[in-house]
């Protein structure tokens, strides 16, 4: 998400930071370079320009060349500007006492009805009672496709196959709502495009008759230079009071993000992360500027963990560390807890310094490693995986190569990979979650945790096969040299 | 200003005055080629999608070969939208037919850009063309995907072949094309679920689709399309990449062109990976489907105030 936004800045950022004190026209190059990384985010050109112009006033300003670090001021002000520009947010969905409605619009496959799903379920967490309303008449099957996301999410869908008029739909469903008790109707609307003045007319007459609490946009994250456009109709029409933007879990730049706060004023609310029914997250302008420019978003991984680590599971892990019994069993268990969080290399962008890493990591598909890691723990015998480096010979360890239907090497990688493992969390045992961050850390950069790189080595072969003659001969000279190694320092010591 | 500094400008400005093309000196009308100049037309290029480097290459160009010289605006764009056309030009037969047996097209695209209905639209023009088409709704992953596809199928009147959701895509291309072949169709277009290029496991699952038509008949599938929606920016080409990759595109179909998005990532795209545009989409009729022309496009691609 936003990674390659994020890679731009950094670099531009970098190409600044060598040269030690800042001059007005070096930074003026520092300043075409980060407006050419938000031109390539897809950001829209006049918010680019009206970004530049703020930027600049500031950067220029003498306050920053004089600047103990001209680079980090830059940065730092980049980094504001970018939040004052998506900031203030509004997490709220402002519902009221009885039935609140929802009404979710936008230009075609923008994402509305699997949106319309995922708000739905995040109510449902929050103990409330949604309806989904099937207003999208034009494209065939869009009902269906909600009554079966309602079903999945064990939700109440309004539809009506033989409904010609979304409006009078609407009324219906607002009327079935407020009669079925439930606590707020979600209208998903047909996809239009924003200068289709018969569809845009019809969307202010639902908004008109319905007189929904709360509009939102869905905008797709791909969306290029014509986002201002079609957002600026929107918010002409309807008064939008939020934005939610879906797909940014792709690589998408997600420049849009920025168009679409800049043109309409209103907060992006939410953000889709994927293609499952939970994937809806709050967006946070400071973390989301921190991403772009790499500083990492610590926040939103410990919120996420929090919530889905199982946390009686944890601490019965953490009690059994510090006893030091730590085995394979809850090697595993890890495993499946970080799999909630969702993909792995997901997940390794948010870590501060772990972004490099999940591009390093590019076409090694850390999930499928990670099912063979299973595979291989589900093939020990209990006692195995309590001791695995003890226990595990060569004969054990090709049985459960077979039986994992992996290489025996591969048994043995994971060994050692656990051994190392198990030591961190001996040490993390006692930390708290920001520590523990810090230590991760840490670990990465002395290239002790690889993830996917380490995870499955294969062995690669060196490209010589020595004779005997060869390896003893080489053996003396080691011997010798190390020999001599040690009379020098026996010398110098003296 | 220091009296260097003025002096200095003072000099650009014979320098500049000194590089003046002899066929400029007697123009009354028209603009210098300097900095702004270029500024503008980065900014006029940067506004259709193209993105930055194919921008900033046609910029560095013109700036090479105009540079303090008294040009018009409209002609540098001119000559930028014949190289435009020239680049962008269709191969002159957009969808290569099998030469026996059933054409087999396979449609491939991120989500919601437009993929099912696209694939209404293409069977809808080949049906026109007195040509048989069975369809195969491979996307089963997607809530009512596979009814959407139904739904069109029936108003088109052409044989569709489905799977419940959750099952095997590739088995529900394979029969599809199975059943082309049995009934003696022209065509099977095949349509899969909509996936973001760096998904690697759904990437590989069209992998295999493509795998299991091309053991199935040799040389399919024939074509394999990209759908682009027109909105979408630089990302295109991290698609257009992609999706070349895991199932080797022929060409693209640009559909939602009917909007204010100028889809002009495409030149980028042709650019970097060498597809050509096939079909655009134009509205949400079955009908609304054209063949793509370079001409037309380029023109709108510098149209002012849509």
């Amino acid at each position: 998400m936003f990674e390659s936004l994020q890679e731009n800045l950094s670099s531009a950022l970098k190409a600044l930071r060598g040269r030690g004190r800042l001059t007005e026209s070096n930074m003026r190059d520092g300043l075409r370079l980060v407006q050419r990384a938000l031109l390539e985010a897809d950001v829209s050109l006049p918010v680019v320009k009206d970004f530049m112009t703020r930027l600049t006033e500031q950067a220029i300003g003498a306050a920053v060349l004089k600047a103990l670090d001209p680079t980090k001021q830059l940065v730092y002000i980049v980094y504001q500007e970018l939040v004052n520009l998506m900031g203030p947010v509004d997490h709220s969905l402002h519902l009221r006492g009885e039935v609140s409605v929802l009404m979710l619009c936008g230009l075609q496959g923008s994402g509305k009805t699997t949106t319309c799903g995922k708000l739905g379920h995040s109510l449902l967490q929050r103990g409330k009672k949604p309806m989904l309303v099937a207003a999208d008449l034009q494209r065939p099957a869009a009902i269906q496709q909600l009554q079966v996301l309602g079903q999945q999410l064990g939700l109440p869908v309004y539809a009506d196959l033989s409904a010609k008029d979304p409006v009078a739909l609407c009324q219906a469903a607002v009327r079935e709502a407020k009669a079925s008790g439930t606590d707020i109707a979600i209208l998903d609307t047909a996809g239009r495009l924003h200068i289709d003045t018969e569809l845009m007319d019809q969307l202010s007459l639902i908004d008109r008759r319905i007189g929904p609490d709360q509009v939102y946009l869905v905008v797709d994250a791909m969306t290029g230079q014509d986002a201002v456009n079609s957002a600026k109709a929107f918010n002409e029409a309807l008064e939008l009071d939020g934005v939610i933007m879906t797909k940014l879990d792709g690589d998408a730049r997600g420049g849009a993000a920025l168009s679409v706060k800049a043109v309409t004023g209103v907060p992006i609310k939410f953000i889709g992360t994927g293609e499952h029914l939970d994937a809806l997250e709050e967006f946070h302008p400071d973390r989301m500027a921190g991403r772009i420019l790499g500083m990492g978003d610590v926040l939103t991984l410990v919120e996420q963990a929090q919530q889905k680590f199982d946390r009686e599971e944890m601490e019965k892990q953490e009690a059994r560390l510090r006893k030091g019994e730590f085995t394979l069993d809850d090697f595993k268990k890890t495993l499946g807890q970080a799999k909630k969080l969702g993909p792995l290399n997901k997940i390794m962008g948010m870590i501060p310094g772990m972004g490099a890493l999940s591009d390093m990591m590019g076409d090694v598909d850390a999930d499928s490693e990670m099912r063979h890691l299973v595979g291989v723990i589900d093939s020990m015998t209990p006692e195995e995986r309590r001791n695995p480096s003890k226990v595990i010979d060569q004969s054990r360890r090709r049985r459960i190569a077979a039986g994992a239907g992996v290489e025996p090497h591969q048994v043995n990688e994971l060994v050692k990979q656990f051994d190392v493992m198990a030591d961190m969390m001996k040490r993390m045992s006692g930390l708290g979650m920001r520590d523990k961050m810090r230590a991760v850390q840490e670990l990465t950069q002395s290239g002790a945790l690889s993830p996917g790189g380490k995870l499955m080595r294969q062995k690669v072969g060196t490209g010589k096969r020595l004779t005997p003659q060869e390896r003893a001969r080489q053996k003396k000279l080691r011997e010798r040299e190390q020999r001599r190694k040690k009379r020098d320092q026996r010398r110098n010591g003296r | 200003m220091g009296l260097f500094d003025k002096f200095k400008q003072g000099l650009a400005k014979t320098k500049q005055l000194l590089n003046t093309d002899i066929r400029d000196l007697f123009r009354a009308e028209g603009r210098l080629v300097d900095a702004g100049f270029l500024d503008e037309l980065f900014e006029k290029l940067v506004r259709t999608d193209m993105g930055v480097d194919a921008a900033q290459e046609i910029v560095d160009d013109i700036g090479e070969r105009f540079r303090a010289r008294v040009v018009e605006m409209i002609e540098i764009v001119e000559e930028i939208k014949q190289k435009l056309k020239a680049l962008l030009a269709q191969p002159a037969e957009p969808i290569h037919l099998a030469a026996s047996g059933p054409t087999v097209i396979m449609v491939a695209g991120v989500n919601g850009c437009g993929k099912t209905t696209s694939i209404a639209k293409l069977a809808n023009m080949f049906s026109d063309d007195g040509k048989k088409v069975v369809l195969g709704a491979a996307d089963t992953f997607r809530a009512a995907a596979v009814e959407q596809l139904t739904i069109w199928a029936g108003r088109l009147g052409a044989e569709i072949v489905t799977g419940p959701q959750g099952s095997d895509p590739a088995s529900v291309a394979h029969r599809a094309v199975a059943r082309a072949v049995e009934t003696a169709a022209d065509l099977c277009i095949v349509d899969t679920a909509g996936r973001l290029q760096t998904q690697q496991n759904l990437m590989q699952q069209l992998t295999k689709i493509h795998r299991v038509l091309s053991k199935q008949i040799p040389e399919s599938p024939h074509e394999v399309l990209l759908v682009l929606d027109a909105t979408t920016g630089q990302n295109g080409i991290s698609q257009a990449k992609h999706f070349t990759d895991a199932v080797r595109c022929t060409g693209l179909v640009l559909a939602k062109l009917d909007g204010t998005a100028k889809g002009g990532v495409v030149v980028a795209i042709r650019k970097q990976v060498g597809l050509p545009v096939k079909y655009i989409g134009v509205g949400e009729k079955a009908e609304d489907l054209a063949l793509f022309e370079a001409e037309p496009f380029v023109e709108a691609l510098f149209a002012e105030g849509s």
